[in-house]
């Protein structure tokens, strides 16, 4: 796959059919690969790289790609793409100045499972077939792909790519027994003190470094809430707990109806707090009580926040949904 | 002088100005007595309720927080109360999954007739409220005053 893309990205910039493109180039490490813009096909040659850690996001990158002058090629996986198609219903992308090509995708792997899987100083990855092949610092090991995954592959809700100029490999199919809300509902199902003791373990790791936000598709405003220096929420460590509340409640709240379900957040952050569970909060509480949504499946549905039924549930719902339940 | 050393809940009101701020007040007119730890703040309409108002007003020291509006039907706005129906199910469930006691926050739907309806919600908000205690679990211990 990596030669295929890496080609028609050349073959996009010869033809002229983009004036750039979008993909991923090395980071600090070989599995740490960082979004990049390719100009001349000697860049390409050169940076461009597309590998089994080609998990980062590009979506968000339209936005400030799609503006600047020219045509921007840019590689979309799965999730890519339905970040992509939620930016264009709320016109954040020009897309008659974006080439999409689409590019399938069975799962991203992430160097934080295949550590907890025991295999360590890890060189280079391969796949072939659905084992990954890996060259590590104690000679060669294997690994079955799916064990590299990290939770958001794991429970992949989806392998089609929405919105593309082209495709690459076969476009996949909506995945809707992945599962993806199990975890939400285990955690539904404890004590309030045992969901208050669970959060707050997680948020006071938090250092505020804002990376969560930084990378989400969905949280793209050019002046944000938290940059406000009366928000009450300073940038940096919390002084008091209520601020790692009150930041992760509304920066999860901000994208609610509009989270694609990317998972960017959790990937990203340095402190592993699980925070695609907030957003599958939502996500799960809207599809329960306004219907099933998913953000960037389609451009006519209607996002259920900014929406509303005369015979809506009314808020005290929440007395016999949430609480102890047990 | 006698110190009262009974919990008082601090209890923050958002009134919806063409609907229950009335109702309130026609409940003070009727000479209906709710407790005074209960704080209006008036808002132009139940959806200007912004969530980070309701974690302002925790973080403040609130012990409970409720919204109340026109009925489903009846907003100035037409339909603003949808609105703000949806935003606070969605938040006052959130609150919920992080482990917030959820009887401290709530929504009532209160019309300028309904000065009875006012004083008794408020009445037993504050029952709930002060049977749960101190606001702990979204407090900011820079903002309270011992």
């Amino acid at each position: 796959m990596q030669g295929q893309i890496k080609e028609k990205a050349i073959a996009l910039l010869r033809s002229g059919a983009a004036d750039r493109v979008l993909g991923w180039k090395l980071g600090e490490f070989f599995y740490d690969l960082t979004p990049a813009v390719f100009r001349t096909p000697e860049e390409v040659e050169r940076d461009f790289v597309f590998s089994v850690f080609s998990g980062p996001n590009l979506s968000k990158y339209l936005i400030e790609e799609s503006k600047k002058e020219g045509r921007v090629a840019a590689f979309l996986k799965p999730c890519d793409s339905y970040s992509f198609v939620q930016l264009q219903k709320e016109h954040r992308i020009a897309r008659e100045n974006v080439y999409a090509v689409g590019v399938a995708c069975d799962g991203m792997c992430d160097m934080k499972s295949i550590r907890a899987h025991g295999v360590k100083g890890v060189l280079s990855a391969r796949q072939e077939g659905d084992r990954l092949l890996l060259e590590t610092l104690y000679g060669p090991a294997e690994m079955a792909k799916r064990d590299a995954l990290p939770e958001r592959c794991l429970h992949c809700k989806s392998k089609k790519v929405v919105d593309f100029d082209e495709m690459m490999g076969e476009n996949g199919t909506e995945c809707p027994d992945c599962g993806r809300f199990d975890e939400v509902e285990r955690l539904e199902a404890l004590s309030a003190q045992e969901r208050f003791d669970f959060w707050r373990g997680h948020f006071s790791r938090c250092i505020r470094c804002n990376a969560c936000r930084n990378v989400c598709p969905a949280c793209s405003c050019v002046k944000c809430v938290f940059d406000n220096p009366d928000s009450g929420v300073a940038q940096k460590a919390a002084a008091s707990d209520f601020e790692e509340n009150n930041f992760h409640i509304i920066r999860a709240y901000h994208v609610a109806g509009r989270c694609t379900d990317c998972g960017e957040c959790s990937r990203v952050c340095p402190e592993s707090i699980p925070l695609h569970l907030l957003n599958r909060k939502f996500i799960k509480d809207m599809n329960e009580l306004y219907g099933a949504y998913q953000a960037g499946a389609d451009f006519a549905s209607r996002p259920p926040i900014m929406d509303f039924r005369q015979d809506d549930a009314e808020p005290s719902v929440i007395y016999a949904r949430g609480g102890d339940r047990a | 002088m006698q110190v009262n050393e009974a919990f008082t809940p601090t209890i923050v009101a958002f009134c919806c100005n063409w609907c229950s701020y009335a109702g309130a007040d026609l409940s003070g007119n009727n000479r209906l007595s709710y407790p005074a730890n209960v704080k209006i703040i008036r808002i132009p309409c139940s959806c200007r309720l912004n969530p980070m108002f309701v974690l302002r007003a925790f973080q403040r020291g609130a012990d409970g927080v409720i919204l109340c509006g026109c009925h489903p039907g009846d907003c100035h706005y037409s339909t603003g109360n949808y609105y703000a129906r949806r935003r606070m199910t969605l938040l006052f469930s959130m609150l919920d999954y992080l482990g917030i006691e959820r009887e401290r926050t709530r929504v009532e739907w209160v019309s300028a007739a309904e000065g009875a309806k006012f004083a008794q919600t408020m009445n037993e908000f504050v029952e709930t409220v002060t049977a749960l205690g101190e606001n702990r679990r979204l407090e900011d211990f820079r903002c309270k005053v011992r």
